[in-house]
């Protein structure tokens, strides 16, 4: 994780509305990142518990940013171009939610990415996701 | 089924019923915050898809709600969303016997220059 954070901008990138949903680091390699968020009751959607899709959401945007700053090993602005997410099966309540997003391309000003989450086993995951970013200019 | 739930107050979104539409609006907080001085992308993507339940919750104002189940979502992302209020809201382009076909837009000020639009399947469970 230290090697990580090292990277200068990126703890700015853990504050804010990701600290709200408890976004927390998990781990990290070339070209991806893995954050996961802890069940908690108030990210329901309803009375009975079941999770909101909208901190998936934030967690799937979050790790798909950094897997762009793991792959180029320096921060540059960004911003999320589109995101589309697949809802591959509902999250019973209670389990903690991670995602690992994989940068497979950086061009000169967008980034392509992909993202699987899971509720404890990779190779059955809630949801399955794609997105770009752009570059806002340095 | 999405204002007033638990995730809805924790980033502050509620109904806006100013010009009679389901509109859903978050004010702003250092909590909703993404990258420095912008909402964070999931809020957005989290308040679209609010906005489309509440469309449809609307829909169904004379039968029994049905369950809603997100099937997915692709959300575009247009502009920045600076720090000042957010609002959504979103039509139901189809409702067949099984899925739901909504369409939601976000905007700040300008209602004529969105921050982001969405395009949302979502299951009914009946």
């Amino acid at each position: 994780m230290a090697d990580f954070f090292n990277i200068a901008g990126v703890e700015r990138m853990v504050s804010g509305h990701t600290s709200q949903i408890g976004l927390r680091y998990v781990d990290h390699g070339d070209d991806w990142v893995e954050l996961a968020f802890d069940y908690q009751p108030k990210l329901a959607i309803n009375d009975s518990g079941v999770l909101a899709s909208g901190p998936v959401i934030s967690l799937i945007d979050s790790a798909c940013g950094l897997s762009i700053v793991a792959r180029r090993k320096v921060l540059r602005p960004m911003a999320t171009l589109d995101l589309r997410v697949d809802y591959v099966r509902a999250a019973p309540p209670g389990k903690a939610i991670v995602a690992r997003a994989t940068c497979y391309r950086i061009a000169r000003s967008v980034s392509f990415v992909r993202c699987l989450a899971h509720d404890g086993n990779a190779d059955d995951p809630v949801a399955h996701a794609l997105a770009t970013f752009f570059f806002t200019g340095d | 089924m999405a204002a007033g739930s638990p995730y809805a107050d924790m980033i502050g979104a509620r109904r806006n019923r100013a010009t009679g539409e389901p509109i859903l609006t978050v004010s702003w907080s250092q909590e909703i915050e993404g990258r420095p001085g912008f909402v964070h992308g999931g809020v957005i993507g989290g308040l679209l898809e609010m906005a489309c339940y509440e469309a449809l919750t609307a829909e169904f104002r004379n039968e029994p709600l049905p369950r809603m189940k997100p099937i997915n979502i692709a959300v575009d992302y247009l502009r920045g969303a600076v720090p000042i209020d957010t609002h959504a809201v979103a039509h139901i382009v189809r409702i067949g016997k099984r899925v739901a076909n909504a369409a939601a837009v976000c905007w700040q000020d300008d209602r004529s220059r969105p921050i982001a639009t969405a395009r949302m399947h979502i299951l009914l469970d009946r």
